[in-house]
C-alpha cells in the first residue's frame, strides 16, 4: 500500500488511486496521418523501465484529479508528483 | 496421538540434478532466463532439434523467478482458437511429461472449475465450452448442483453477494509441482548437454549489422549465434538493450499458501467475478493466487490490500476456509501484453527471438512454449502454433483478446 | 510438573481443558504448552513425514514442534501450543502434520482498523518498552504492539533486573505509565506480521481467542490493524538457535531459554534431570535458574574450550564439560539419556559417554528476529562472531533495537555435531528435514540455499523456518565448503506468523463483499414478486412471475403487454452523466463516433463510444438540454467507467476544453413506458403535455409534470414500440411508478423482457452482443460512424488491416429451422452438416437467443464471420450431440420498417 502524495489532497493510501500507466504519451495530433506502425505504437507500446518511470495516477476516490508521478519501479519509491501539463521533473 | 498423515510429504528428488556451469566464451544458442520457459526451450532444442551447444543464463538461481512463484494451475480451456491451440498442445505434452522426463512432476489432472456469477458470465462460459469442444479441448458446462458435486465446499447458495450460477469444467486440467517440473526439465536438458549458468544477469544484447552476436552479462561477454529471450517480467529491460520496444508492462502478482490441511478441496476453482483461484496442493496446503498490482513494478512483492481482497473473495466462495491461516505470501513480476496473450516469434534483429507477454498464464504453457519456441529458434521461423502470436498483430489489429471472455487468465 | 510456587499464573483459579482425549487442569496465565508440561505431558504432536513423537521445543511463536488442532469451542487448524493461551473448556489435540477445517460456518466476527502514528514500536520487551516510553514522553503518538498477552517480553521469563528493579516489575511500571498517556496505544496479543512500502505495517490483534467459549459474540475475534507510521522501532527480540545432533527432535529436547521461561514465567518444571548443551553464555542462566528450583543439572556441555561462568556453575554444583558436545539424545519416546563427547582439535568427537537426563537444553546462540526489518527492504548482514544475520542498512524510517539489533549474549557459532550418520540430526523439525537430507541436496548439485530449501522442503512449514532456517543454511554451507555468510538466506516474507483467512477478509463478506445498489423503486419490485438479476453492482428486476408462471410464461406475458398494450420498466440503473460547459459539444464529438454538436437543443441522439483501438466500449443516448449542456446515458454496468473515461481525456489530453462532467445516475429515477397504449397513459398522467406524434416527435424531450411530479420525458425507444422515458428526481421515483401502476393498465416488466424486445429489433447490448473485439461497423452501424468528423476516438483504428477485413464477425439474426428450438447463448456456428474431427473451424457464435411472442418462434442474434454476406444462407449450430440447421437473416427481425415507433 503505497503512500501517494496527491498534489491536491496530500499523502493518501494507494487504494484511493487509479493507475494510468505511462505519462507524457500525447494523443497524436492527426491520427489519420500516422502509418499503421505509428498508430500501433501509440495504442499499445508503453515504456516499461526498471527504474524511474513517469506515470499517471488519478485520485479516483478523492479529488478525482489526474496527476503525474515519477516513481522508481525497482523500489516503488515516489520521487516527485506534478500536475498534468507540467514537464517531467529531473530526477537523480 | 494420531498417526502421521499420509500424503503430507512429497516424493524424493533424484540424487543428481545438474551442475552449475561456468560460462563459456560462445554458444550456438543462448537462452536468457532460466525459468520454466527457458528450461523447456533448452530441453526441446536439444531433444527435437539436436541443438545442444546451448546455455541457459539465469540472473538468480535456476527457476527462481515466476517458475517458483506461480500457483501451478494447468488448463487449456481458452476461448480463442489460437490460444486453445498452444495451450492444448502444452496440455498434451504435460500428459506425457512425467514419463518422458522420468521425474515425479506430481501432475494431477483433478479438473478446473471456472465459476460463473452473472447471466453474462454464463453466456461467456457456454461460449467458451462450446468453442473448446469444437477445438478438441475437453470442456463441460455444469449447473450449480453439479458444481457442488465436483467440489462440495464451494458455496452455491443463492444467498451470497454473487451466487454461483454454474461453471465450466475441464476434467483434464489440474496442477503440478513447479520445482519438480523445472528440475525435471533441467536434469533432462543437462543430460543432453545444455549448460546452466546461474547468477549471470544479461545486461545487454550485442547486435552487429542487424544480427545478434551475443550477450553482455554480469559474468562477461558471451558470444551466441542465436539468442532466445525467456525473461518474463524483465523482457522489456533486456530487449531495450537491442533497441527493441515491446508492448509489455511488468506488474507484481501475488500468491499465498496456507498451512497443511486435511484434504477438503478436490479440484481447482477459479472465479473471475469473485476473484479467486485456489487449489489444495499435494501436501495439503491451500494455494491461492491474488490479484495483480495495478501499477508497474519490478518488486517481487505486491500490496497488502490485494491480499485482503483476495481473502474476502475466497471466503465468499469457501466459507469453510475461515480459520485456515495464511502462512506465506509472495510475489512475482509478470509481463502483461495489451491483449493478455503472449508474444512469441521473430524480432527485427536477426537471430533474436521473443517469448514473452505470458502475463499470469505462463506456467501451464511451459512444455508447449518449449516445443514451439525451440522450433522457432531452430528454424528461424515460427511454429504454426505460435505464428498467431507475432509482434506484428499489434500493427494489424489482429489481437488474440483473452480479456473478454476467457475468464481469469491464470 | 508444576512448581509449588512462582510463575505469573493465577493459582487461585483452575481451568479445565482436554488434550488428545484426556482431561487436565491449568491456570490463567498458562499457555497450552505450559499447562501440558505442568501435567507431565511431553509428547504433543507427531512429525509429518517420519511419524516421530514431538514435544514442546520453545516457549513462543517460533515453535517448530508442538502443533495442535483446536477442537472446541470451535475448530481451528494448526496452532502452536506455545502461543495458545489456556482457557476453560479448551479441547485440543496434537497434530500429525495436517490441520482440520471446521465443517460448520465460523460464527465469529472479524474487522479491521486504520491507524496512524508517529512511532510504531513492535515488541514490548525491555528494548521496546524503553523505546515506547522515550517516544511517548516527547508527546509523540505511539503504538506499542506485542504478540504476547502481557508486556515485558523475555523479562517475564527471567529474574533479571532493569534500571534497578526486577524486570517484570519494571515492565509493569512502564506499561502503566504508557497506559496513562492519551496519545499512546498499547496493543497486547497483537502481532505485527507485515512490513510494506512507505512504512505501512499490518498487524493482527487477537481480541477474544483467549476467552474461549466465554468470548462475547459482538466483539470481533480478530482485528487487522493497518498502520501507517512515521517511524518504526523494531524491538522484536531474538530466537534461540538449535544445534543439529542425533535425536535432537525427541520430546525433552528444548531450547535453553524456553526452559527458563517455563520455570520462571509459568512455574513449570520441564524435567527433573537436565543436561545443558550450549555454545554460548545465556544457557548458564537457564541452568542456574533450573538448579534454583530443584532441577538437577547433570552437566553443562559447552562446545567452547574455555567457557566463562565455570566458577559460578561449580558453586551450584554443576559440572561444566568444556570443549564437549552432545552427540546424541537417546530415549523412546522421549529423552532418557544423553551421549556426550569431547571435541578434538579437528572438530571430531571422542570419548563418548552417557549421562542420564530427561531434559536436554540446547543453545546454539541467538538469531535476531529480523523478519520485519527484511520485509521493510532493509539489508541483512552475516555477523561472523554471532553466527547470525543482523540488520544492515534500512531503506525506510525504521530502527532496530535490543536483541533484534544483534544485542545478544556472547557465544560461538556452532551448528552441527559430526557423526557417521546424519539421519536423525534434524535441521527442520517440522518438515522432518535432517542433515542427511540437506547433504543429499548439495550432493545433487544444488548450490543455492533456495534450491536446498526446495529440495528438502526445509523452512516451508508452519514456523517458516524460524529456528531452522539458518541452521539449514549453515549445514549446506559447511557441505559446500563456503562461509555461511556467503550463502545468503532465503527471503523473509509476510506474515511473520500465520494469520487467519477470516481476519484478513474482515467484514468484506456477504452483502458487504461488494456494495449492493438498488433503485428508488426497489422495494416495490420486491413487494410485487420480482426476481432480480445482478447487473454490475445493481440489482435489477429480471421478471415478475405471477402465481403459477415460470420465466418463459412471465416473459411472454410481459412482452405481449409491451407490444400490444402498455408496459413499464424501471430503467433507473442506466448511467447518467451531466456534461456541461462551452466546449461540451466539441468534447462529445471527440468521444462519440457520430456527430453530437449538430444535435438541436430539445433533441436526443443515440451514440456509440469506442476505445482508441476502435472497439465498441459503450452506447447510449445523448440529450441536449441547452447549447452548453448535455445529459449522456450509459449502459448500467459501464457508468463509472464512462465517467472515468471522460475525465481522463478531459484532464490529461484536452485540458483546454471547458467541460465539467458529473454523475447523476442516482439523482434520477427513470421509468420506461412502452407500448402502443403508452401515449394514452402518459396523456392521462401528464395533462399539460402535448403527446401527439407531431407535437412530441421521436427523439425529442419535454419538461412537464407527470402525476404532478416535475419530470423530463424523453421520446426514445429500446423496443421499437411507441415509448417514453420519464425521469423524475429519485425522491419521487416511487410516487411516479405507483401512479403509473395505479392506472391498472400498465404491466411491469424486467430485464429479460427488455432483452427480448430489443433483440427482436436487432439492438445490440454492449457486453453481450459485443466482447471488446467488435467495431460499430461489425454491428451493422456504419451509420453511427461519422464520415465528416476529422477525428474521434477510435477512428484511426478502423483503417487498420484487421478492422478492414471483409470476413470480420458481423451481427446477424438467426432463425433455427425448427421454430421451437431455442439456441443456447454461446452456441457456435459451423458450415458443416456433420462435424469433422477437431479443430473444427467456427464461423461465430450466438450472442442472444430468445423465444419471441411477436415472431411466434425462437430467434437469435449472432456474430458471424462475413455475416451480412451470408444472409439467407444455412449454417449449423452444434447443440447437444447434434447439429441444428439455422438460417442467417438480418439482425432486425421485428418491424424492420419502424412502423410502430409512433404508435
Amino acid at each position: 500500500m503505497l503512500l501517494i502524495p496527491c498534489p491536491w489532497c496530500g499523502p493518501r493510501d494507494e487504494a484511493e488511486f487509479h493507475y494510468g500507466g505511462q505519462a507524457h504519451v500525447a494523443y497524436p495530433e492527426d491520427p489519420g496521418a500516422l502509418s499503421d506502425e505509428e498508430w500501433a505504437r501509440y495504442l499499445f507500446f508503453r515504456d516499461n523501465p526498471k527504474g524511474a518511470f513517469a506515470e499517471r495516477w488519478s485520485h479516483s476516490a478523492g479529488c478525482r484529479r489526474w496527476f503525474n508521478a515519477v516513481r522508481d519501479t525497482a523500489t516503488n519509491e515516489i520521487h516527485s508528483v506534478y500536475r498534468v501539463g507540467e514537464p517531467r521533473p529531473v530526477t537523480p | 496421538m494420531s498417526p502421521r498423515t499420509p500424503g503430507a510429504d512429497l516424493p524424493e528428488h533424484p540424487d543428481r540434478l545438474w551442475s552449475a556451469a561456468e560460462p563459456k566464451a560462445s554458444y550456438d544458442v543462448v537462452i536468457v532466463g532460466g525459468g520454466g520457459h527457458g528450461l523447456a526451450t533448452a530441453y526441446y532444442l536439444a531433444r527435437n532439434h539436436g541443438i545442444t551447444n546451448v546455455a541457459v543464463l539465469e540472473r538468480g538461481w535456476l527457476a527462481g523467478g515466476n517458475m517458483a512463484r506461480n500457483t501451478t494451475i494447468i488448463r487449456s480451456n481458452y476461448l480463442w482458437d489460437e490460444s486453445a491451440g498452444i495451450y492444448e498442445h502444452a496440455l498434451k505434452l504435460w500428459e506425457g511429461l512425467e514419463e518422458e522426463l522420468d521425474y515425479p512432476l506430481l501432475f494431477s489432472q483433478r479438473g478446473v472449475l471456472n465459476l460463473a456469477h452473472s447471466l453474462q458470465d454464463v453466456r461467456d462460459s457456454v461460449r467458451r465450452v462450446e468453442a473448446n469442444r469444437l477445438n478438441g479441448v475437453d470442456a463441460e458446462w455444469l449447473d450449480p448442483q453439479q458444481v457442488k458435486e465436483v467440489c462440495p465446499i464451494v458455496n452455491v447458495s443463492p444467498d451470497v453477494r454473487y451466487p454461483v450460477l454454474g461453471a465450466t469444467f475441464q476434467p483434464r486440467a489440474g496442477i503440478a509441482k513447479h520445482d519438480h517440473v523445472a528440475w525435471g526439465l533441467a536434469r533432462a536438458a543437462a543430460a543432453l548437454g545444455v549448460e546452466f549458468v546461474e547468477h549471470c544477469e544479461v545486461t545487454g544484447l550485442r547486435v552487429s549489422e542487424g544480427r545478434v552476436t551475443g550477450v553482455e552479462t554480469t559474468r562477461g561477454t558471451i558470444a551466441a549465434g542465436r539468442v532466445a529471450l525467456c525473461a518474463a517480467g524483465h523482457t522489456s529491460v533486456v530487449a531495450a538493450t537491442a533497441g527493441i520496444d515491446l508492448p509489455l508492462q511488468s506488474h507484481p502478482l501475488q500468491a499465498l499458501v496456507s498451512e497443511l490441511l486435511e484434504p477438503v478441496h478436490p479440484t481447482v476453482v477459479m472465479s473471475n467475478a469473485v476473484h479467486v483461484y485456489v487449489s489444495q496442493a499435494h501436501k495439503g496446503e491451500l494455494v491461492m493466487g491474488a490479484g495483480i498490482d495495478a501499477a508497474n513494478s519490478y518488486r517481487q512483492r505486491g500490496a497488502f490490500h490485494i491480499i485482503e481482497s483476495q481473502m474476502a473473495a475466497a471466503l465468499e466462495l469457501f466459507p469453510v476456509f475461515a480459520r485456515a491461516h495464511v502462512l506465506r505470501t509472495w510475489g512475482g513480476v509478470v509481463d502483461v501484453s495489451p491483449d493478455a496473450s503472449p508474444i512469441m516469434g521473430l524480432t527485427p534483429v536477426e537471430g533474436l527471438y521473443l517469448n514473452c507477454g505470458w502475463g499470469t498464464g505462463g506456467f501451464k504453457a511451459t512444455p508447449g512454449v518449449g516445443w514451439c519456441f525451440a522450433h522457432t529458434v531452430a528454424n528461424d521461423e515460427p511454429h504454426p502454433l505460435n505464428a498467431p502470436f507475432s509482434l506484428d498483430r499489434f500493427v494489424t489489429g489482429a489481437l488474440v483478446d483473452e480479456h473478454g471472455a476467457a475468464a481469469v487468465a491464470h | 510438573m508444576r512448581r509449588e510456587t512462582g510463575g505469573r499464573i493465577d493459582r487461585t483459579r483452575t481451568l479445565r481443558f482436554r488434550f488428545d482425549g484426556r482431561d487436565y487442569t491449568g491456570h490463567p496465565g498458562d499457555t497450552l504448552a505450559s499447562a501440558l508440561l505442568a501435567n507431565g505431558v511431553r509428547q504433543v504432536a507427531t512429525s509429518v513425514k517420519l511419524g516421530r513423537p514431538r514435544g514442546v521445543f520453545s516457549a513462543g511463536s517460533e515453535e517448530p514442534s508442538a502443533l495442535v488442532q483446536i477442537e472446541a469451542p470451535f475448530p481451528e487448524p494448526m496452532l502452536t501450543a506455545t502461543t495458545v493461551e489456556l482457557y476453560d473448556g479448551l479441547v485440543a489435540s496434537g497434530l500429525p502434520g495436517q490441520g482440520r477445517l471446521a465443517a460448520e460456518p465460523d460464527p465469529a466476527r472479524y474487522d479491521a482498523i486504520h491507524a496512524h502514528c508517529d512511532v510504531l514500536v513492535v515488541g514490548a520487551g525491555p528494548a521496546g518498552l524503553a523505546a515506547a516510553r522515550d517516544a511517548a514522553r516527547t508527546g509523540a503518538r505511539v503504538i506499542l504492539a506485542d504478540e504476547r498477552p502481557e508486556p515485558g517480553g523475555g523479562l517475564l521469563g527471567t529474574a533479571e533486573e532493569v534500571e534497578g528493579r526486577p524486570g517484570a516489575e519494571w515492565a509493569a511500571a512502564v506499561a502503566a505509565e504508557l497506559a496513562g498517556l492519551p496519545e499512546v496505544t498499547v496493543l497486547p496479543r497483537t502481532t505485527v506480521f507485515g512490513y510494506y512500502d512507505d512504512n505501512y505495517l499490518v498487524a493482527v490483534e487477537r481480541r477474544t481467542n483467549h476467552l474461549g467459549g466465554a468470548a462475547p459474540a459482538h466483539v470481533a475475534r480478530e482485528r487487522i490493524w493497518r498502520i501507517r507510521a512515521r517511524r518504526v522501532v523494531l524491538a522484536t527480540g531474538a530466537h534461540e538457535r538449535p544445534i543439529a545432533f542425533a535425536g535432537n527432535d525427541l520430546p525433552g529436547v528444548m531450547l535453553a531459554g524456553a526452559a527458563r521461561t517455563y520455570v520462571n514465567r509459568y512455574g513449570v518444571l520441564p524435567g527433573r534431570r537436565a543436561v545443558v548443551f550450549t555454545a554460548g553464555d545465556s544457557a548458564y542462566a537457564a541452568a542456574f535458574d533450573l538448579v534454583g528450583v530443584g532441577v538437577e543439572v547433570a552437566a553443562i556441555v559447552d562446545v567452547r574450550p574455555e567457557p566463562p561462568y565455570r566458577a559460578e556453575a561449580a558453586a551450584r554444583g554443576i559440572e561444566v564439560l568444556a570443549g564437549h558436545v552432545v552427540t546424541t539424545a537417546l530415549g523412546d519416546p522421549e529423552v532418557s539419556s544423553v551421549l556426550v563427547g569431547r571435541l578434538t582439535g579437528t572438530g571430531a568427537v571422542t570419548g563418548e559417554r552417557a549421562l542420564d537426563a530427561d531434559l536436554l537444553l540446547v543453545s546454539g546462540g541467538w538469531n535476531p528476529v529480523v523478519h520485519l526489518f527484511s520485509q521493510s527492504g532493509g539489508t541483512l548482514r552475516y555477523d561472523e562472531a554471532l553466527g547470525t544475520l543482523v540488520p544492515g542498512t534500512s531503506r525506510q524510517a525504521v530502527e532496530v533495537v535490543g536483541a533484534a539489533a544483534g544485542d545478544v549474549t556472547a557465544g560461538v557459532p556452532y551448528w552441527l555435531v559430526p557423526a557417521e550418520d546424519y539421519g536423525t540430526h534434524f535441521a527442520d523439525l517440522q518438515r522432518d528435514v535432517t542433515v542427511a537430507d540437506v547433504l543429499r541436496a548439495t550432493g545433487a548439485g544444488l548450490r543455492s540455499v533456495e534450491h536446498v530449501k526446495r529440495y528438502t522442503t526445509a523452512g516451508t512449514a508452519h514456523d517458516q523456518g524460524k529456528t531452522s532456517g539458518l541452521l539449514t543454511t549453515a549445514v549446506a554451507a559447511q557441505a559446500l565448503g563456503v562461509p555461511v555468510g556467503g550463502l545468503g538466506s532465503t527471503t523473509f516474507r509476510a506474515p511473520y506468523t500465520p494469520v487467519s483467512f477470516a481476519a484478513l477478509a474482515g467484514r468484506d463478506r456477504g452483502a458487504l463483499h461488494d456494495p449492493v445498489r438498488v433503485t428508488a423503486l426497489h422495494e416495490w419490485h420486491v413487494a410485487h414478486g420480482a426476481l432480480f438479476e445482478n447487473v454490475g453492482q445493481w440489482q435489477r428486476p429480471w421478471y415478475y412471475p405471477r402465481p403459477g408462471e415460470d420465466m418463459e410464461a412471465a416473459v411472454r406475458r410481459e412482452c405481449r403487454a409491451a407490444r400490444e398494450g402498455v408496459a413499464a420498466m424501471d430503467a433507473s440503473t442506466l448511467g447518467k452523466i451531466d456534461v456541461i460547459g462551452p466546449d461540451a459539444a466539441a468534447f462529445l464529438d471527440l468521444l462519440y463516433t457520430n456527430m453530437m454538436s449538430t444535435l438541436a437543443v430539445g433533441a436526443i441522439r443515440y451514440g456509440v463510444m469506442c476505445r482508441a483501438d476502435g472497439m465498441v466500449f459503450d452506447d447510449g443516448t445523448v440529450i441536449r438540454l441547452a447549447e452548453d449542456h448535455f445529459l449522456v446515458t450509459t449502459t448500467t454496468g459501464n457508468a463509472a467507467a464512462v465517467l472515468d473515461w471522460m475525465e481522463e481525456w478531459l484532464q490529461t489530453e484536452w485540458p483546454w476544453l471547458r467541460v465539467h462532467c458529473t454523475s447523476v445516475t442516482e439523482q434520477w429515477a427513470t421509468v420506461a413506458l412502452v407500448g402502443p397504449g403508452s401515449r394514452e397513459v402518459l396523456a392521462g398522467l401528464a395533462p399539460g403535455l402535448a403527446v401527439g406524434a407531431a407535437d412530441f416527435p421521436f427523439m425529442t424531450w419535454r419538461e412537464t409534470e407527470v402525476a404532478g411530479i416535475p419530470a423530463r420525458v424523453c421520446r426514445i425507444s429500446f423496443s421499437g414500440e411507441l415509448a417514453y422515458e420519464i425521469n423524475v428526481t429519485s425522491w419521487e421515483g416511487l410516487a411516479l411508478w405507483e401512479a403509473i401502476m395505479g392506472t391498472e393498465v400498465v404491466t411491469p416488466y424486467g430485464t429479460e423482457t427488455m432483452h427480448v424486445l430489443r433483440a427482436e429489433k436487432g439492438y445490440p447490448i454492449v457486453g453481450q452482443d459485443t466482447d471488446g473485439t467488435i467495431t460499430p461497423q461489425d454491428l451493422g452501424m456504419s451509420w453511427v460512424v461519422s464520415k465528416k468528423k476529422a477525428d474521434f476516438i477510435g477512428k484511426r483504428s478502423f483503417a487498420r488491416a484487421d478492422t478492414s477485413r471483409v470476413d470480420r464477425k458481423q451481427l446477424v439474426g438467426l432463425l433455427p429451422e425448427d421454430p421451437e428450438l431455442l439456441l443456447p447463448e454461446g452456441t457456435h456456428l459451423v458450415e458443416f452438416s456433420s462435424l469433422p474431427e477437431p479443430p473444427v473451424p467456427m464461423l461465430g457464435h450466438v450472442t442472444s437467443s430468445y423465444r419471441s411472442a411477436a415472431l411466434g418462434r425462437t430467434f437469435a442474434l449472432a456474430l458471424v464471420s462475413g455475416g451480412r454476406e451470408r444472409v439467407g444462407a444455412r449454417l449449423y449450430a452444434p447443440v447437444g450431440d447434434g447439429l441444428v440447421p439455422v438460417t442467417v437473416t438480418s439482425h432486425v427481425l421485428y418491424d424492420p420498417e419502424g412502423a410502430r415507433r409512433d404508435g
